[in-house]
């Protein structure tokens, strides 16, 4: 088992303003452990993590991928966010370039089709849509209708950025629809599966991968 | 590499223009099959010439027709794509004039909502 990453230096404070890794983040971690293999085969030269919090996730990932072997983009809405994955990297001695920006706003077109690894840990939950769009803490959950407003926002994007041999995996929750997540995607070309699922309290959580169908 | 995205600006706003950048090493360990990757994805004019702008002229002006193999060009493209970082500044749209800044090495693309 690998070591999950060192987050000594983020304080209660600090989780005020940033979330704090949960029962989907650690999901999210066992499934990239799963998927060791995988990872190593596919030897991303360029990854990218959209709200990557505190950064732990890209931590676990560049552990798995080893020091110096891949560019490693994080990008997030929340400054303190972004601000958080820096001293993480620093912390477990991952290195990272970090973007404040929505989404993926500012990487297109210079990446696209450079992307050689992609994941998602989106906000889920189910909130009036009046929630959905703030640059604070309450980014890191509010989905808006069906939990799906800023995912639906970001598939599109898949297909842009991902290269052709590039996987993109991403945490929803049961209420969020996967398997139309899914259909969704494979109109834009991508075989799904599941690379893990459980069930945390009410939430029922799942990791989907996405890989482009082979021609 | 990034790109400015405000609302109407389509054209000549690439790459945005680096202003009063202060600089910052960082030791990486070296990997040379990463190097190599990242020769058939990296856009090796446009990198130079951001070089030329920040003051940095190692790199040579045609990446060299051995390059997969030269040490001594590996070793400066790891210098300069992996240990380089900008602390701070500003990225300046060459056509629209919008400025994104670069602070604590955290360059923000942000727009207000009326320039989305
Ligand atoms: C559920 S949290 C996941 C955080 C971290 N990756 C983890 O797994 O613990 C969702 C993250 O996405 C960020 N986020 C929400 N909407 C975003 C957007 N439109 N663009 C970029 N990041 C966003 C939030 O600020 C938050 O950090
Ligand atoms: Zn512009």
């Amino acid at each position: 088992m690998l070591p999950t990453p060192d987050l000594s230096h983020l304080k209660r404070k600090d989780y005020e303003f940033v979330y704090e890794p949960a029962e989907d983040t650690f999901l999210f971690l066992d499934a990239f452990e799963d998927e060791v293999y995988f990872l190593k085969e596919l030897q991303p030269a360029i990854s990218l993590e959209i709200g990557s919090g505190s950064g732990c996730v890209t931590a676990f990932v560049g552990k798995i991928l080893g020091e110096s072997s891949c560019l490693k983009y994080c990008t997030d809405i929340n400054p303190k966010a972004a601000r958080a994955t820096q001293g993480t990297a620093k912390q477990n001695k991952v290195s990272v370039d970090i973007i404040e920006t929505h989404l993926v706003s500012g990487l297109l077109p210079r990446l696209e089709g450079q992307i050689d690894l992609m994941y998602f840990n989106p906000p889920y939950v189910l909130t009036p849509s009046e929630e959905v769009g703030s640059h604070s803490v309450e980014a890191a959950w509010a989905g808006g209708i069906d939990g799906r407003e800023v995912i639906d926002e970001f598939l599109p994007y898949i297909k842009r950025l991902l290269s052709v041999k590039g996987a993109f995996y991403m945490v929803v929750v049961n209420e969020n629809k996967p398997d139309e997540i899914r259909e969704i995607m494979k109109n834009d070309g991508f075989d799904s599966s599941v690379v893990k699922t459980r069930l945390a309290g009410r939430e029922k959580l799942f990791i989907l991968k996405f890989v482009r169908t082979a021609a | 590499m990034l790109q400015c995205h405000v609302k109407g600006c389509n054209a000549n706003n690439f790459p945005l223009e680096l202003q009063e950048v202060v600089l910052e090493q960082e030791e990486a360990e070296m990997n040379e099959d990463f190097l190599r990757n990242m020769l058939t994805k990296i856009e090796y004019d446009a990198l130079v010439a951001t070089c030329l702008k920040l003051d940095i002229n190692d790199l040579p002006a045609a990446i060299p027709a051995d390059a997969a193999y030269n040490d001594e060009f590996l070793q400066i493209l790891h210098r300069v794509i992996l240990e380089t970082h900008i602390k701070s500044g500003k990225m300046v749209c060459p056509n629209c004039q919008h400025n994104y800044i670069i602070r604590d090495g955290i360059p923000n693309m942000l727009l207000a909502e009326h320039e989305v």
